[in-house]
């Protein structure tokens, strides 16, 4: 009897442990990787980038964002692309951009669905080969996807 | 509707840099919802979208399911010459669509 308990509380403990060390979600490992291809491994550094987007949003099925880099655009020294990722939607991925010195102006803005409260982030690939990165949490009271 | 919604100002100095605002009309169809039946609806998303303007591709965008229905785009470009701006975009059905606006630059 007793070693019958003994083992039942092995089993308990060894499955609590389990969800324990299981990661929260999987989500922001899906998002890093997303990042990780469009950056080729590097890591982006904070800065450079402003990610314009409300911190409150009603509706999740359009939320406008836009993401402006503090960098010049000329033939010498421009930014190439920017992306932005998310957290928790299905996929990581929001919208990729590339942008040429003709831009004028690093900006650009779209509109995009929130499946629910998360984090965004936005990356900016410069010409010399940096990568720059500025993140938001979005509060979102009616997600998207919950339509049919 | 027609195939896109289109802000971009008729007449722009050389040199100025302005900004090119579209609506493209498309239901941007995740892929994660179901009809009556139960059955998945495919997706069917604008995966790419370029603008050229003076002979060259000044803008090009890839985007996801996470793009809002009538997906909204803007972005700014430097106004080099009088001439056409054409806008082209595919969805997953390998639907093509296409737009133009011709655009004076003064000065």
């Amino acid at each position: 009897m007793t070693g019958f308990r003994l083992t039942r509380r092995a089993v308990l403990a060894g499955a609590a442990l389990a969800v324990t060390l299981r990661p929260a979600s999987s989500e922001p490992e899906d998002m890093a990787a997303a990042i990780r291809a469009f950056t080729g491994g590097k890591t982006p550094t904070p800065g450079k980038v402003l990610l314009d987007v409300a911190p409150l949003v009603e509706n999740g099925n359009s939320v406008a964002v836009a993401v402006s880099v503090d960098h010049p655009m000329t033939a010498a020294a421009y930014v190439s692309s920017i992306a932005i990722f998310n957290e928790k939607n299905p996929q990581p991925g929001v919208a990729t951009f590339h942008l040429t010195p003709r831009a004028g102006r690093a900006w650009v803005a779209t509109r995009m669905r929130m499946a629910t409260t998360q984090h965004l982030t936005a990356v900016a690939a410069l010409s010399d080969g940096t990568y720059w990165a500025d993140r938001r949490e979005v509060i979102v009271t009616i997600a998207a996807c919950t339509e049919e | 509707m027609a195939n896109a919604l289109l802000d971009v100002p008729g007449t722009v100095k050389k040199g100025e840099v302005f900004t090119v605002k579209l609506v493209l009309s498309h239901i941007m169809e995740t892929g994660y919802r179901r009809d009556i039946s139960g059955k998945a609806i495919p997706r069917n998303i604008v995966r790419w979208f370029t603008c050229s303007y003076g002979g060259a591709e000044v803008f090009r965008a890839e985007f996801t399911q996470a793009v809002a229905a009538n997906p909204f785009i803007a972005f700014t470009t430097i106004a080099t010459a009088s001439g056409p701006m054409r806008f082209a975009w595919e969805d997953d059905e390998g639907v093509k669509y296409a737009e133009e606006i011709d655009l004076t630059v003064t000065g």
